[in-house]
C-alpha cells in the first residue's frame, strides 16, 4: 500500500479538563473516501478543527505527504492542500455567489497580491468560477448577494467553494445538513463524482447512514473524543461497538 | 477609457456619477470658477481630504480595521516636506525627498503597528493606533527645537510655486502666479492619488480585503495568510495618508499639529467616511466635500439665515451663526440615520 497523505499521530486536544479529541491515530490515502461517524458531541468537528488547523492541537502531530503540518497556520495548510467546507455556512455574505467562488478561484491562482490589474479582467479566474458554479447549479444564482440567498443554496455555495479550491484533501463536514430532499442528491453527486476520481482523498461527517453505505469506503467512529472503530462500512456497522454506542441511538433517531 | 481610468468601478447610479462629474469639474476650474484666497483654499482643502479619506476608506471601508493614527500619518507627511524645505532649501527636490521620506516612515510604521497588533485582533489594532498616536502628538508638541512644538513650522515652498512668480498676465480675470500653480499640483497630485487607490480596491488584492472584511476565518481557510492583507492594506494606506499630508503642506506652507495631527481631524475624517459610504471610494469624494464646504460655509449660511428670521421669536436663536456646530451634529445624525449605508450606498440603491 501506498503511504498515506494524510495522517494524525496520536492528535489530542484538551479543553481544561475535558478531552474532547483523545490520541487519535488514523491514516488515509488518496482515492479513499472515509466517514467519520459517532454521536454529537464525540468530537468530530473538533478532529477536523485539528486537521485543518483552526485550534491548535495539545499534543499529537498532523502530517501531510509525511511532513509534520502541525505548526502552520489555516492558510498555509490550505496552500499545502487540506481543504475544508464548514458545518455551519460559513461565506462572505455580503459578496455575490460569484464573487465568493472567484475568490478561492484567485486564491489557487496566487494573484492575491496583485495590487495594479483589474480583478474584473482576469478572464481565466472568472471563466473557472462560472464553470464551478455551473456544476453546483448555482449558476442562475450567479449575481445573487450570497445573504439572499435560500439555506440549501447557500449550502450549495458552501460545497462550491470547497470544489474550487480542489484541494488534495476534501473534509466535509455534514455537506446535506439542513437541505431539502430535492436539494442534497445535487451535492451527494458532487461528492460520488469526486470519489470517482479517486484522485482525491475525501473525509466526510455524516450523520444519515444511507448516505454513509452509499458512499463510504471506510468508516471511522469517534467515541468520547477516542477512536473507537476503524474498518470497511460492513464490518464497523456490524461490530459491537457501533451497535452499542451510536447505531442503536442513530437509528431511533432516523 | 473612462472605465479603464475608473478601473472598471462605475459609479452606477445616474445621479452619483452627475455629482461627482460636478464635484470633478468644480475642483478642476476652481481658481477660474470661484475666485477668492479662501474659496480657493476651501477647493485645495477639499482635494486633500478626499485623498486622505479616501486611504482611510481602503482601510475601514474595505479591510474593515479600526484605527485612529490616520492624521499621525498625514502628518508624518505633512511633516516630512515641512522639515525637509525647511533643512534642505526651497527646491523640488526637497519636496520629493520630504514626500518620499514621509510616505516611507509612515509605512514603516505601519508595518510595525501592524505586525506586532493585527496578528491578535483587530480591535487590539485600533487600541494601538489610539496609544502611539497620541503619543506622537505629544512628542510633535515636545520637540519644539525640531517640530516647532505646538506653533508648528512656516517654511518657504520652491519660488515657482509662490504668489510672487507669475508667468503670465491674466486669464478670465485670474492672475496666473504660482499660487495657481500650487492649487494644481495639489488637484493633480490628489487626483492622481485618489485613482491610483480606486485601481487597488478594483484589484484581486482589494477583493481579498474585502472577503477578509465580510469573514477572515473563512478568508484564512481559502488560502488567504489574512495577517499579511491586514499589514501590506495598512502601510499603503498610511503612505497614502502620508503623501495628502505632503500635498497640504505644500499648500499650506504651514504646519502644526493643529491642521495635520489632532484628534478633530481623524473625528472628521470619521464623519466623511461614515456620511459619504464606507467601502466605495467614492464616498470619501462626497463626505470630503460635504464636510469641509459645510465647515466653511454652514456658519455664513445661518448668518444669512438668521438675518432672514430676525422678529420671530427663538429662530433667530437657533440659527445664530455660533450655533452652526450644533447643526453639524443634527446634520450628521440625520445622514446617518436616513443613508445608514452613506450618501453612496443610498444613491446606488435608487
Amino acid at each position: 500500500m501506498t503511504s498515506p497523505i494524510l495522517a494524525t499521530e496520536g492528535l489530542t486536544v484538551r479543553f481544561g479538563g475535558h478531552v474532547a479529541v483523545d490520541a487519535v491515530s488514523c491514516a488515509f490515502h488518496t482515492g479513499e473516501l472515509t466517514a467519520i461517524v459517532g454521536p454529537n458531541g464525540a468530537g468530530k468537528t473538533t478532529y477536523f478543527n485539528l486537521i485543518s488547523g483552526q485550534i491548535p492541537a495539545s499534543a499529537g502531530r498532523v502530517l501531510l505527504r509525511g511532513r509534520d503540518i502541525s505548526g502552520q497556520s489555516v492558510s498555509q495548510r490550505t496552500r499545502a492542500g487540506i481543504g475544508r467546507a464548514f458545518q455551519l455556512t460559513n461565506l462572505f455574505p455580503n459578496l455575490s455567489v460569484f464573487e465568493n467562488v472567484r475568490l478561492v478561484v484567485q486564491s489557487k491562482a496566487g494573484q492575491g497580491m496583485n495590487l495594479w490589474s483589474m480583478a474584473s479582467r482576469h478572464a481565466e479566474l472568472t471563466e473557472a468560477a462560472e464553470a464551478i458554479l455551473t456544476r453546483v447549479r448555482l449558476i442562475g444564482n450567479r449575481d445573487q448577494t450570497v445573504s439572499e440567498l435560500s439555506h440549501g443554496n447557500q449550502r450549495k455555495l458552501e460545497v462550491a467553494l470547497l470544489i474550487a479550491l480542489d484541494p488534495a484533501v476534501y473534509m466535509f463536514d455534514e455537506p446535506t445538513a439542513g437541505m431539502s430532499v430535492d436539494e442534497a442528491p445535487v451535492v451527494l453527486d458532487l461528492i460520488a463524482e469526486l470519489k470517482e476520481q479517486r484522485d482525491r482523498t475525501i473525509l466526510l461527517v455524516e450523520h444519515k447512514m444511507d448516505v454513509i453505505r452509499t458512499l463510504a469506503d471506510r468508516i471511522i467512529v469517534l467515541h468520547n473524543g477516542a477512536l473507537a472503530a476503524d474498518g470497511d462500512p460492513a464490518t464497523v456497522m456490524a461490530s459491537d461497538v457501533v451497535q452499542e454506542a451510536y447505531m442503536g441511538r442513530e437509528l431511533e433517531d432516523v | 477609457m473612462i472605465k479603464a481610468v475608473l478601473s472598471g468601478d462605475m459609479p452606477r447610479s445616474s445621479v452619483l456619477a452627475l455629482v461627482l462629474g460636478l464635484i470633478l469639474v468644480c475642483l478642476a476650474l476652481a481658481p477660474f470658477l470661484f475666485p477668492g484666497v479662501r474659496t480657493v483654499d476651501t477647493a485645495a482643502r477639499i482635494c486633500v481630504f478626499i485623498v486622505l479619506v479616501a486611504s482611510y476608506d481602503l482601510l475601514l471601508g474595505y479591510g474593515g480595521i479600526v484605527s485612529f493614527a490616520h492624521t499621525m500619518f498625514f502628518g508624518i507627511g505633512a511633516y516630512g516636506v515641512a522639515l525637509a524645505l525647511t533643512h534642505m532649501g526651497r527646491g523640488f527636490d526637497a519636496i520629493l525627498v520630504g514626500a518620499a521620506a514621509g510616505a516611507l516612515l509612515a509605512a514603516v510604521l505601519a508595518f510595525v503597528i501592524g505586525l506586532f497588533s493585527l496578528r491578535v485582533r483587530a480591535i487590539f489594532f485600533a487600541m494601538i493606533t489610539l496609544a502611539v498616536a497620541s503619543a506622537v502628538a505629544v512628542l510633535v508638541s515636545q520637540l519644539s527645537g525640531l517640530t516647532g512644538g505646538e506653533d508648528g513650522l512656516t517654511f518657504k515652498t520652491p519660488r515657482a510655486l509662490g504668489p510672487a512668480f507669475k508667468f503670465g498676465d491674466e486669464l478670465f480675470g485670474v492672475k496666473l502666479n504660482g499660487k495657481l500653480l500650487s492649487y494644481y499640483v495639489v488637484f493633480i497630485g490628489s487626483l492622481v492619488l485618489f485613482l491610483l487607490m480606486l485601481r487597488v480596491v478594483n484589484s484581486p488584492f482589494g477583493r481579498v480585503l474585502q472577503a477578509i472584511r465580510e469573514n477572515d476565518f473563512r478568508a484564512e481557510a481559502i488560502g488567504y495568510r489574512v495577517v499579511y492583507y491586514r499589514v501590506a492594506a495598512t502601510c499603503l494606506s498610511a503612505a497614502v495618508a502620508a503623501l495628502a499630508g505632503s500635498l497640504y503642506a505644500i499648500w499650506l506652507r504651514y504646519v502644526g499639529p493643529d491642521t495635520t495631527l489632532s484628534m478633530e481631524i481623524m473625528i472628521d475624517i470619521l464623519l466623511m467616511v461614515v456620511i459619504g459610504g464606507m467601502g466605495t471610494m467614492y464616498g470619501a469624494v462626497i463626505g470630503a466635500t460635504l464636510l469641509v464646504l459645510a465647515q466653511n460655509y454652514l456658519q455664513n449660511l445661518m448668518g444669512v439665515a438668521g438675518s432672514l428670521v430676525e422678529g420671530v421669536p427663538v429662530l433667530p436663536q437657533l440659527l445664530d451663526a455660533d450655533r452652526w456646530l450644533l447643526w453639524l451634529g443634527v446634520l450628521f445624525i440625520l445622514s446617518v440615520y436616513f443613508f445608514p449605508t452613506g450618501v453612496v450606498g443610498r444613491l446606488r440603491r435608487g
